[in-house]
C-alpha cells in the first residue's frame, strides 16, 4: 500500500460533524462571512462519503433559509450578511443535495441572479457591480439548477466568457485576465452548463492545464506555483469535461491527495502537513470522487454536485 | 486556509486565542449592526476600518463603507471633502492590502471608487501601488488586473504597458503574468497596426528572439515556453481559411445503383457509391480550421442532374455553433434514367465573404472540383442489393485498385500563400537548428518544442504540394514522443495522443504506404466496399480525418482509442468496427450519429459501463448541456418503463443510429439485465446483434 494508506473516511465525517459546531474560534470568526459556502463543502462531502443522514435535514435547511434575504431573493454568506451570488449559488447546492428546492421562492430567487446580467453579458456578484468570471459561472449554475435559464441572455453571457479566453488556451477573471485554473474550472464548467464547450481549443487548453501536475503528483493552479489540494478539483473536473483527464497522472495524484489527510484528526488540508480545513476536506474527496476512488460517490464535474443529484434534477420529469 | 502549518493547539495559547476570537466576534457583530441601523457615524466608520485591517475579507463591511461614503458625500459640495473622503477610502484600501494583497473586496473597492470619478486620480499614486504589490509578488493576478483596469482608466497606451512587460521580464524572465499581459498587448497592437506594429513578420521574429534567450537562460522555468507555443501557432497558421480535402474529390467517378448486376460490372472502373434507396450522394468539404456560411451563394454547383430538395450544408461537428472545419450537403438525385447515363457535377468555391473563420478571416483562395456520378437503370425486375442478408463479417479478400481514389489534394495556387510560407518555414527552420543546438538534452519541453516545431514546418512545406514532404518530419517526431514517453512518464497519454495523430499522419501521407491497409471488402451479394484496416497500431485517437473521406468500410479495432471524434466526416461510412478499444461510454460517440451512411457497428469489447465518471458528458448534447430536450427525448421510453436515468446514454446514441447490425458484447453495459431488449427497442432496423438473428 505505501505511506499514503487508504482514505481515512470515518474520520473525515467526524472531523465535518465537529468543525460545524466550534464557530467560535478565530478561524472560524475570520470564515464567518463564508459560513454558507462552508455549508456546501461539509455537506457536499458528507453526500460524496454517503453520511449524509449524520446531519438533520431540517435544522440545515432552517440555517440555509435564515441566511436568504426576502427583499433582493439572495441569499447572505451568513445570518445578516449582504446578500451576493457566491452564496446563493451554494443554498441552491445544499438544497439539491437534500432535494428540497420546494423551501424556495424560485422566481424570486432567478430572479436575483438573473438581474444581474449586464449589457456585455457579464455578471455582477451583487448590486455594487463586481464583474468577474467566476459570477457567470455561479449565475448560469444556479439558473440552470432552477431551470431558469431562459430569464437570462444565454448567448451574451456565452459571448463574455469567450471574450476572456487567453491565448494559452486559457481563461482569466475578466477579459484580458491571466490563465488561472479556478478562473478556468468556472468558464469551462460555464460552458459545459450551456452547450458551447466548442469555443475552447481542448487540445491546447488541455495541455495547460495537465502541466499543472507537479513532481509531488499535486496540481498547482498555474505555472510556477506549489501544488495544492483545491487544484484536484479546478484542475480534474475541467480536464473531465474537455475529455482530457488521461493526460495526467491519476495515480500520483491520489497519492497527493492521500497524503494531505490528518490520519488522526480528519480533514484534508492544502498540502502534505499543513492545517486542515472545510475547504480542502472537499476539495481533496471531490478530485477523489473524480478519479473514481472506492467508496466516494460520483460527481458532475460541471454542477459540482454529486451525479445522482444532477441526474434527478434534468432526468426525472 | 492556505499554508498554515499544522499545529496541535497548546494550552497555554488557548486563553489568548479566546480573547482575540472575542474581540473579533464583537467587532463583527458591531459593524454588522451598524450596517442595518444605517449608522454611519465617524466612530461607527472606524469600527468597520478596524475590522477591515484584521480582516479584508468581510465584505459586509465593504459594502457597508460604499453606503457610509455615498451617505455622507450629500452633505459635501466642495472638492475638498470630497477628495477627503475618497483618500479616506483609497488609504483603508491600502491598509487592508498590506494585511492581504489578494483580497478581491479590497482590490473592488478601489476600482468602485475610481469608476466615481469625484476627484481626480492621483496617477503617481495608483501606479506607486501597483509597482510596489507586483515587485514583493510578481504573479499578483490581481494587481494585473488592476493595473489593466488602471491603464485602460487613464488612456495610457498599450505601446507603454508593452515597455513595462518588457521591464518585468527583464527583471526576471519567470514571470507568467508579464508574458501573458505582453500576449495579449501585442495581439491588440497588431489587429489595429499601430505605429510600428504593422509588420506580423517584424514582430514575431522580434519575439522569438526574446523568448530564445529566455529560454536559453533559464530552461526550466515554464512560462517562457508556453510563449512560445503561442509564437508557432502564430507563424504557422494560414492567415485565411483554407480547403484542404473535398469528397468526391477531383476526377472521382461515383457509380449509383441499386441494382446488383450493373454494380459489378461497373466497379472495376469506378467507385460504387453506397447509397440509401433514396438515391443521395454526400459532398463533404473539409477545412484546414472551423468556418461558418456555406450556402448555396458562397459554395455553387453546377449540374445537369436534377436535385430533389434545396441544397442545404451543414456542419458536421458534433455541437452547433455554426463554425465546423467539416461541412456535408446531400444531393438527392431525382433524375429518371432510361440506360447507362454519366452526369458531370462542378464545385466551386469563390472568394467570399460569407465563409469566415472564428477570427474573421475571410475565405480567399478560389477553388473548385468535378467528379461524374454514372446513373444505372432500375429496370422492372430490379432486385435490390441486401447488403445484410447475412451479417458482415470483418475479413476481406481483394487488393485495392490504386485509380479507386485520386489521393489528390486540391492544390492552392494562391501567390500569397506561397510567400507567407516561405517566411514561416524559414522563421521554423531557424528556430529547428537553435533547439538543436540546446545543451540540456534531457529536458521535456526541449523535446517537445522541436517535435512541435517539425510538425509545423511539415504542414508548411506540404500545403498546396504533395503529403508525402511530411513523411521525414513525422518520423523524427515520432521518435521524439517515444523519448518524451520515458522522460516525462506522468505525461505518458497527452505523448501517446500526440503520437497517434503524428503515426496517423504517415501512414496517410503517402500512398504506397497507405495502398497496404487498404483492400476491397467483398460481400455475397452485394457490392464491393473499399475498406481500410488501421488495427494493432496503438492509435489513442483519429487524426486527418480529411484523408479517409472516401472510406466505406473502416476496421480501427485493436487500439486504444477513447474518442471516435473526427469519423463524423466520413460521409461514406457503411461499416466501422472499433471494437477492442477503449471507448468508454455511449457519449464518446455522439460523432456517428452524423453518419446517415453508417449501418454496421461493432464496438465490442470496450469499456463502456464501467466508469463512474464520462469524460464526455459535456461534449455531447444532453439536456445537462440545455442541447436536448429532456421530456421530449425520453417520454417515450418513460412510457415504456425504460429506465431513464440509467439509460439516457444509449437511448440518445441509438435514437439516431439507424443500425442493421451491431456488436457490443464485452461491454459491462451489455451483461446488464434487459439490456439487450432495450437495445432492440431503440433500433427497429437492426437484423443483427452479437451476431444473432433480430426478429
Amino acid at each position: 500500500m505505501g505511506d499514503e494508506g487508504d482514505l481515512a473516511a470515518d474520520k473525515h465525517v467526524r472531523y465535518i460533524v465537529t468543525v460545524e459546531k466550534k464557530k467560535d474560534s478565530f478561524e472560524s470568526l475570520v470564515m464567518e462571512h463564508i459560513r454558507l459556502n462552508g455549508a456546501y463543502w461539509g455537506l457536499t462531502t458528507l453526500d460524496l462519503l454517503h453520511k449524509l443522514q449524520a446531519v438533520d435535514a431540517a435544522e440545515v435547511i432552517d440555517w440555509i433559509m435564515s441566511c436568504y434575504d426576502p427583499e433582493s431573493g439572495g441569499f447572505g454568506g451568513n445570518v445578516g450578511h449582504d446578500p451576493h451570488v457566491l452564496y446563493t449559488l451554494s443554498a441552491v447546492q445544499v438544497l439539491c443535495l437534500f432535494d428540497r428546492l420546494d423551501v424556495l421562492d424560485v422566481d424570486k430567487v432567478a430572479d436575483y441572479v438573473a438581474g444581474l446580467q449586464n449589457e456585455d453579458g457579464s455578471f455582477s456578484g451583487d448590486i455594487w457591480g463586481e464583474v468577474d468570471t467566476r459570477f457567470s459561472y455561479i449565475a448560469l449554475c444556479t439558473l440552470s439548477l432552477l431551470h431558469c435559464l431562459h430569464k437570462i441572455d444565454v448567448q451574451k453571457a456565452v459571448d463574455f466568457i469567450v471574450s476572456c479566453k487567453n491565448l494559452d488556451g486559457g481563461f482569466g477573471a475578466m477579459p484580458g485576465g491571466e490563465s488561472h485554473a479556478g478562473q478556468i474550472f468556472c468558464c469551462v464548467g460555464a460552458l459545459a452548463i450551456t452547450g458551447s464547450l466548442h469555443h475552447i481549443d481542448r487540445d491546447l487548453l488541455g495541455w495547460w492545464l495537465c502541466e499543472r501536475q507537479c513532481r509531488d503528483g499535486g496540481l498547482n493552479g498555474r505555472p510556477e506555483k506549489l501544488a495544492d489540494v483545491c487544484y484536484s478539483w479546478w484542475v480534474l473536473s475541467s480536464l473531465i469535461m474537455i475529455d482530457r483527464v488521461h493526460w495526467i497522472d491519476k495515480e500520483k495524484l491520489t497519492k497527493f491527495i492521500l497524503n494531505c489527510q490528518d490520519i488522526e484528526n480528519g480533514g484534508i488540508s492544502d498540502r502534505p502537513d499543513n492545517a486542515v480545513d472545510i475547504y480542502h476536506t472537499y476539495f481533496g474527496v471531490a478530485g477523489l470522487s473524480l478519479m473514481e476512488y472506492p467508496g466516494v460517490k460520483p460527481m458532475d464535474p460541471a454542477y459540482a454536485l454529486p451525479l445522482d443529484v444532477v441526474n434527478r434534477i434534468f432526468l426525472r420529469k | 486556509m492556505h499554508g498554515r502549518p499544522r499545529r496541535p493547539a497548546k494550552p497555554e495559547d488557548a486563553a489568548a486565542a479566546a480573547t482575540k476570537a472575542a474581540k473579533l466576534r464583537d467587532l463583527q457583530a458591531q459593524v454588522l449592526r451598524n450596517h442595518h441601523a444605517r449608522t454611519y457615524t465617524k466612530e461607527a466608520l472606524g469600527l468597520s476600518f478596524k475590522l477591515l485591517e484584521i480582516n479584508p475579507e468581510a465584505y459586509t463591511a465593504w459594502n457597508y463603507r460604499k453606503l457610509a461614503f455615498q451617505h455622507n458625500l450629500r452633505e459635501f459640495s466642495d472638492p475638498e471633502p470630497i477628495k477627503s473622503a475618497v483618500d479616506d477610502e483609497l488609504r483603508v484600501v491600502e491598509v487592508a492590502l498590506r494585511q492581504n494583497p489578494k483580497s478581491y473586496g479590497a482590490w473592488y473597492h478601489r476600482k468602485w471608487l475610481l469608476n466615481q470619478r469625484l476627484a481626480l486620480v492621483d496617477f503617481k499614486r495608483e501606479f506607486g501601488l501597483l509597482d510596489k504589490l507586483l515587485k514583493a509578488d510578481a504573479r499578483n493576478f490581481h494587481g494585473w488586473n488592476y493595473r489593466r483596469f488602471l491603464a485602460r482608466f487613464m488612456g495610457v497606451p498599450d505601446e507603454e504597458e508593452l515597455k513595462y512587460t518588457m521591464d518585468k521580464i527583464s527583471d526576471n524572465f519567470s514571470n507568467y503574468s508579464a508574458w501573458h499581459n505582453r500576449s495579449i498587448l501585442l495581439s491588440n497592437l497588431l489587429v489595429q497596426q499601430r505605429n510600428g506594429f504593422e509588420s506580423k513578420q517584424k514582430i514575431f521574429s522580434e519575439e522569438f528572439e526574446l523568448v530564445t534567450q529566455a529560454l536559453f537562460t533559464d530552461p526550466s522555468d515554464q512560462s517562457g515556453w508556453f510563449y512560445h507555443l503561442w509564437l508557432l501557432s502564430q507563424t504557422s497558421t494560414p492567415a485565411n481559411p483554407q480547403l484542404i480535402a473535398s469528397w468526391p474529390c477531383n476526377g472521382a467517378k461515383l457509380c449509383l445503383s441499386s441494382v446488383r448486376e450493373k454494380v459489378e460490372q461497373n466497379t472495376l472502373s469506378s467507385m460504387w457509391c453506397y447509397s440509401l434507396k433514396e438515391m443521395i450522394v454526400p459532398i463533404v468539404l473539409y477545412f484546414n480550421e472551423p468556418v461558418k456560411g456555406l450556402n448555396p451563394s458562397s459554395v455553387k454547383l453546377k449540374s445537369d442532374l436534377v436535385f430533389g430538395m434545396d441544397i442545404h450544408w451543414r456542419p458536421l461537428s458534433v455541437t452547433d455553433s455554426g463554425y465546423s472545419n467539416c461541412w456535408a450537403t446531400h444531393l438527392e438525385i431525382t433524375n429518371e434514367c432510361s440506360s447507362l447515363q454519366q452526369f458531370s457535377v462542378e464545385v466551386s468555391i469563390p472568394c467570399s465573404d460569407d465563409i469566415v473563420s472564428r477570427s474573421g478571416s475571410r475565405y480567399n483562395c478560389p477553388v473548385h472540383f468535378t467528379f461524374l456520378i454514372e446513373l444505372v437503370n432500375r429496370g422492372d425486375t430490379a432486385e435490390d442489393i441486401n447488403l445484410f442478408h447475412d451479417p458482415i463479417s470483418w475479413d476481406c479478400s481483394e487488393p485495392f485498385q490504386s485509380h479507386y481514389i485520386p489521393f489528390d489534394q486540391l492544390k492552392i495556387t494562391s501567390s500569397l500563400v506561397q510567400e507567407d510560407s516561405k517566411w514561416h518555414f524559414e522563421r521554423l527552420s531557424d528556430e529547428i537548428d537553435l533547439f538543436r543546438e540546446l545543451p540540456d538534452e534531457n529536458s521535456k519541453f526541449v523535446k517537445l518544442t522541436l517535435a512541435r516545431l517539425l510538425l509545423a514546418c511539415a504542414a508548411i512545406k506540404s500545403r498546396g504540394r504533395s503529403l508525402v514532404e511530411r513523411k521525414a518530419y513525422c518520423e523524427e517526431a515520432l521518435g521524439l514522443f517515444s523519448d518524451l514517453v520515458h522522460l516525462d512518464p506522468s505525461h505518458k497519454h497527452y505523448y501517446e495522443d500526440e503520437r497517434s495523430l503524428v503515426l496517423m499522419d504517415k501512414l496517410t501521407c503517402d500512398m504506397e504506404t497507405f495502398m497496404k491497409h487498404c483492400s476491397v471488402q467483398v460481400q455475397p451479394n452485394s457490392a464491393p466496399l473499399n475498406h481500410v484496416r488501421l488495427c494493432r497500431l496503438s492509435f489513442t485517437r483519429i487524426g486527418f480525418a480529411e484523408r479517409l473521406l472516401w472510406v466505406q468500410v473502416l476496421d480501427l479495432s485493436h487500439n486504444s482509442l477513447r474518442s471516435v471524434e473526427g469519423l463524423e466526416a466520413l460521409q461514406q461510412l457503411v461499416c466501422l468496427n472499433i471494437s477492442n478499444n477503449r471507448i468508454s461510454s455511449f457519449t464518446a460517440l455522439e460523432s456517428l450519429t452524423k453518419i446517415i451512411s453508417l449501418k454496421v457497428l461493432d464496438l465490442s469489447y470496450n469499456d463502456i459501463g464501467a466508469h463512474s465518471i464520462d469524460t464526455t458528458r459535456y461534449i455531447c448534447s444532453s439536456p445537462f448541456s440545455h442541447k436536448v430536450e429532456a421530456c421530449e427525448s425520453f417520454e417515450e421510453c418513460q412510457k415504456k418503463n425504460i429506465n431513464v436515468e440509467e439509460y439516457w446514454e444509449a437511448i440518445l446514441l441509438f435514437k439516431y443510429l439507424k443500425l442493421a447490425q451491431l456488436d457490443i458484447k464485452g461491454n459491462a453495459v451489455a451483461s446488464k439485465e434487459n439490456f439487450r431488449t432495450l437495445v432492440m427497442t431503440l433500433i427497429p432496423s437492426l437484423k443483427w446483434l452479437d451476431g444473432e438473428c433480430v426478429h
